[in-house]
């Protein structure tokens, strides 16, 4: 492709400025996404952290679910943190029963697995595809990804403690999703990671 | 093991992801449904709302650990919760039945009319109320991790947010264009440490999530201070003492996310019914003003 991707941050509510900041230093060109025309004009999405439930019922309220999911039909790309991870997974777990998901990411997941805010935590794990370097993960009211199906790529582990062994990060094809937040750290790779599969697709 | 609980960027990070979203007062699970359920971010959980605070008078205190355990059995979202300024006790009470935020708030009667809570020794994330930069600056040393305009709850009047709001994020603006030799003496003039003063120049916001609050009532409250450059808003009394909360609640959330798209917040804005009645913050007797309260 020419030029440089744009990844829009859907911008329902949640950490959107942080991720837009990440992805340009990264060099891709984004933008917060707040309308249907805006979305138009991405070449790839990231839903950020926020709060799932609120994010999802506003998702509802103003119509994305099925543009979303048409849109990750056909092929778009797509990044999501923490409660983007909870937005993009098939099946989740400890939300309340109608909480709607985009879907397509063959994954079931445990809202607030880690407890609740008193209970946040950061912690260094180990992400072989982004290096030996250790990255910096930042965990607010986080889920974890209790079960994956045969599609998806584990990224990284919680790497000791009572939680070793914990998924925090998957690949499945176009869909990319962490349990914590890089966008909360200066630390871009995952969002170097992620604009370099858009770059495959575009 | 190399985790860590209780460090400022996990509280700070938690105001981040409830950015652009609005905060509202319940005092039972069934309003803290109506609250989730029109898309709040979050709840605030305490027995008596700003306004009826303000008609019943006596000393308000932290809200009972039975009642707020019921609202965080009740939703999914965040539950926060308030603490009398200075009462630490309430705190670690507040902290130990695991609530998500706690409010450091003037509309609680103050416990310590000199000390506000040290609360970075707090696993806890707080929130705390300012009217000017140098009041945001001293909690955030204190171990703010969320900083909210004060205006003046119970009064459904928006002009107190607005001075607020508008003195904060003005003298941030002053210290922009200010050089290093200035920032000295805005830090004294400020009443705040050299060194968070000049992370404020350099990076023109506070190093934490600005929401407003005190005496939104309407979408086009919420909208006007969303523009004015707030991170997000609480709603205290103006949802739960209007003719119809629900439509409400849905309506100001709306107008939060969609504050620069005025057509929307007309939409949002229709046949809403009765707003909360509201007082002038000018007829308020200057001692039964809340903003006073905290320095």
């Amino acid at each position: 492709m020419s030029g440089a991707p744009f990844v829009g941050v859907l911008a329902l509510q949640g950490d959107v400025r942080e991720h837009v900041e990440a992805l340009e230093t990264v060099g891709a060109r984004s933008g917060a996404v707040r309308t249907l025309e805006e979305f138009r004009g991405c070449d790839a999405v990231v839903v950020p952290g926020g709060e799932s439930t609120t994010m999802s019922r506003l998702a509802l309220i103003d119509g994305w679910f099925e543009p979303l999911r048409e849109a990750r039909s056909a092929g778009m790309p797509m990044f999501g943190t923490c409660a983007g991870m909870i937005m993009l997974a098939d099946q989740v777990l400890d939300a309340r029963p109608d909480q709607e998901t985009i879907g397509g990411l063959d994954v079931v997941v445990r809202r607030n697995a880690f407890g609740r805010q008193v209970d946040s935590f950061e912690t260094d794990i180990s992400v072989p595809v982004l290096g030996a370097e250790a990255f910096h993960a930042v965990f607010i009211r986080a889920p974890w990804v209790e079960s994956v199906g045969s599609g998806v790529e584990v990224l990284a582990e919680i790497s000791d403690g009572d939680r070793a062994g914990t998924i925090v990060a998957i690949r499945h094809g176009g869909l990319l999703a962490t349990s914590f937040h890089p966008e909360l750290t200066s630390d871009v790779r995952f969002h170097r990671y992620f604009v370099d599969m858009v770059r495959e697709t575009v | 093991m190399n985790e860590q609980v209780g460090t400022d960027r996990v509280k700070r990070g938690m105001a981040e992801m409830l950015k652009g979203g609005v905060i509202m007062d319940v005092v039972d699970a069934e309003q803290a449904k109506i609250a989730e359920d029109a898309g709040a971010v979050a709840v605030m959980a305490l027995e008596r709302v700003p306004a009826d605070i303000r008609a019943q008078g006596g000393v308000a205190r932290m809200s009972d650990p039975e009642m707020i355990a019921g609202i965080m059995e009740a939703v999914s979202i965040p539950v926060m919760a308030k603490a009398r300024i200075g009462h630490f006790g309430e705190a670690q009470v507040l902290q130990s039945i695991g609530v998500d935020y706690i409010d450091e708030s003037e509309v609680l009667t103050p416990a310590d009319y000199a000390n506000h809570i040290a609360k970075s020794g707090f696993t806890v994330p707080f929130v705390c109320g300012a009217t000017n930069l140098g009041e945001a600056l001293r909690r955030i040393t204190e171990g703010a991790a969320m900083i909210r305009s004060k205006g003046e709850a119970g009064t459904g009047d928006v002009s107190n947010a607005v001075t607020h709001m508008r003195k904060i994020l003005g003298e941030i603006r002053r210290l922009r264009s200010m050089s290093e030799d200035e920032l000295f003496v805005a830090a004294k003039e400020l009443q705040a440490p050299y060194d968070l003063v000049v992370e404020v120049a350099r990076e023109g916001k506070l190093p934490v999530v600005l929401f407003t609050a005190g005496g939104i009532a309407t979408p086009a409250d919420a909208a006007m201070m969303m523009q004015l450059g707030a991170d997000g808003v609480f709603v205290g009394s103006g949802i739960f003492k209007s003719g119809d909360p629900k439509a409400r609640a849905e309506a100001i959330v709306s107008a939060t996310r969609h504050f620069d798209k005025p057509e929307m917040v007309a939409e949002a804005s229709r046949g809403l019914g009765e707003a909360m009645v509201g007082i002038n913050v000018a007829d308020l007797p200057v001692h039964h003003r809340l903003e006073d309260r905290g320095w």
